[in-house]
């Protein structure tokens, strides 16, 4: 029965193509806005979202400002910052620039890194030449250093860096590693290279403080081992630092990537939904074209309904054929509109730039509503049809 | 000889807004399987009422309807098509095919909603559409035919599920004679292998060719001539 009814339906749908396709558009419009709409909105948070989540969510940043009696944090707090449970560990940064030279060539705008072992474990940068610096360089009296291609190619052109000596701010250090410019993921390492023009060179911490003419530290990134117990190891990391600082507030600032990120994609799913939800007024018109025409489909079909029923169809076997025809059409304009809408994305993602990625929350939801949209506007159009009594609707000239 | 419909003082009246028109007033009817009459009124008689009433499409307002033994009386329209499915088949003056469907397709509709399966479906309307003289056209659209080949192939859908009483209005009002008089033949073979038929009609000329006239005049059977 089910068949025959989609035999019939798809018949009627046929013999008024033009009426069908028009009435269709309407679903066409709105399914494909809906859709081309989420996927843009995901596409282009998404790449952003990926960015954030590649500066690490599974690390805690302290910016230690300090106050009066203590400028920033000392090696103890460091100590007993790494030893706080889920800590997997440590990493202090220091930063300041200064110049580095060889014989005949002298870089006077260099970005000067100090970090140590734990910093060149997570790090992701590509080590081009050489190694990375490891716990045996941070002792304080070891002189090594990382530098980027940038000053590679400005101090040694022709030639293997590797341990050759260059002097920084007056101190030979000998080049362990070279690594890799462009693809610095961490952010503040990104941002200091690219706002000097010379390059940067990464040495061991303890170094970099000595250089600095400082004795504490005020960047220091915490590393989680398991992201799940975040919250309660943030917590620790505070309980630490209120010690640390002897509970004097605004000594320091927590910037915790996971929370950023969750920020973020909390404001994007209610941007998805806005967006969604106004492009669905264009589905709940496309509805109203289906009811209307489902309405002067049934007025025209009053003597075949009359006919139907006094040959023995039941009223739920009328009110099915002409829920069905409703469905076809609105799921006919949902796929249409699906891949309409898909188009649309592939080609704005394109050109705003971003890497398109198919949603398939997009598809459902545009399958789901356009499902909906024939079964609500369908309903009435067929409930009154289902209600003709036939010799009423046979007598109709 | 089998009573197949039996109404006793049969009224129906409808409300036409504050007046109560009464169009049906106590009728009495018998009919015995195999019979072939002609129910003869002039428009405004209440014979179309009459038929919607025997053809379970409407209910009298009171008296009692017998179909094949089972009481006709207010119930509800989904037991209204199983009673019509099984006991009525329709003739109508403008045929009523369903002008995309070819005429198997239009044969084969009642079984639709019998639920008959597809195949036995198409065998019998294709058995049925040869008993009416079409073999040749079972593929046609109804555009394709002629009235009389088109009324042959709304007898084939009458017939298609074996109902007790084919109902006939007016069977050859949009004919012409010869074409007419081609169906009324149909008719004549089909009672004599035994099918009850009704014919409601004005034209007296086709009312003698059934076996037996019922006269129906402002809502009253007047006579009944053999």
């Amino acid at each position: 029965m089910l068949k025959e009814n989609l035999i019939m339906a798809w018949d009627n749908i046929k013999n008024s193509k033009m009426r069908s396709f028009l009435t269709s558009l309407g679903i066409v419009i709105g399914v494909s806005a809906v859709i081309a709409l989420i996927t843009i909105v995901q596409s282009a948070t998404g790449e952003m979202m990926s960015q954030f989540e590649s500066m690490g969510t599974n690390k805690i940043s302290v910016s230690a400002s300090g106050n009066v009696l203590k400028s920033g944090l000392t090696s103890t707090d460091l100590d007993n910052l790494s030893k706080i449970d889920n800590v997997s560990g440590v990493a202090p940064s220091v930063s300041l620039t200064g110049s580095a030279g060889k014989q005949g060539v002298l870089l006077d705008e260099v970005s000067i890194m100090g970090k140590n072992e734990k910093y060149f474990e997570v790090d992701n940068t590509e080590i081009t030449q050489g190694r990375k610096l490891t716990a045996a360089d941070m002792d304080g009296h070891t002189y090594t250093c990382v530098i980027d291609q940038d000053i590679q190619a400005g101090m040694f052109p022709n030639e293997n860096p590797i341990r050759q000596t260059i002097k920084i701010n007056g101190q030979g250090y000998e080049i362990a590693g070279v690594r890799d410019t462009e693809s610095s993921s961490d952010v503040m390492a990104g941002f200091n290279a690219s706002s000097t023009a010379d390059g940067t060179v990464i040495i061991p911490y303890r170094n970099a403080l000595a250089l600095s003419g400082g004795s504490t530290y005020s960047s220091v990134d915490i590393y989680i081992a398991d992201i799940s117990l975040s919250e309660q190891t943030q917590a620790n990391v505070e309980a630490v630092l209120d010690a640390a600082f002897n509970y004097k507030d605004n000594s320091y600032r927590i910037m915790d990537m996971s929370s950023i990120v969750e920020t973020m994609n909390s404001m994007s799913t209610m941007l998805t939904a806005l967006l969604a939800g106004i492009a669905s007024i264009a589905l709940v018109v496309g509805g109203i074209g289906i009811m209307n025409m489902m309405l002067v489909s049934v007025t025209e079909r009053t003597k075949e309904i009359g006919l139907r029923k006094a040959l023995g169809a039941e009223p739920l076997q009328i009110q099915a054929l002409f829920i069905i025809e409703a469905l076809t059409l609105s799921l006919i304009g949902g796929i249409i509109g699906i891949f309409l809408g898909l188009g649309i994305s592939v080609i704005t993602t394109a050109l705003i730039g971003s890497t398109f990625a198919i949603s398939w929350m997009a598809i459902a939801i545009g399958t789901g509503f356009s499902v909906a949209v024939g079964l609500i506007f369908g309903w009435t159009p067929a409930k009154k049809a289902s209600n003709l009594k036939p010799i009423d609707a046979l007598r109709t000239d | 000889m089998t009573e197949i419909l039996h109404m006793k003082d049969i009224y129906k009246e409808y409300q036409m807004g504050d007046e109560v028109s009464v169009v049906l007033k106590g009728i009495n009817l018998k009919v015995e399987k195999g019979e072939f009459i002609a129910v003869l009124g002039p428009s405004g008689s209440g014979k179309s009422t009459l038929m919607n009433i025997i053809g379970c499409l409407d209910v009298p307002t009171s008296g009692e309807y017998l179909l094949s033994g089972r009481k006709i009386a207010d119930q509800e329209e989904k037991i209204l098509t199983h009673i019509r499915r099984k006991e009525i088949g329709f003739i109508f003056q403008s045929f009523y095919l369903l002008s995309r469907h070819t005429a198997v397709k239009n044969v084969e509709l009642p079984l639709i909603y019998a639920g008959t399966d597809k195949k036995l479906r198409h065998e019998l309307a294709a058995e049925m559409l040869k008993k009416v003289g079409l073999d040749d056209k079972i593929n046609h659209l109804p555009r394709q035919l002629s009235g009389g080949q088109q009324q042959r192939v709304a007898i084939a859908r009458a017939m298609i599920n074996d109902p007790t009483i084919l109902l006939a209005d007016e069977p050859t009002g949009a004919l012409d004679q010869k074409t007419g008089s081609q169906v009324m033949e149909l008719f004549q073979q089909l009672n004599q292998e035994g099918r009850t038929i009704i014919m409601i009609t004005h034209d007296e000329n086709l009312a003698r060719q059934a076996k037996r006239i019922v006269h129906i005049l402002d809502g009253n059977i007047v006579e009944e001539a053999i």
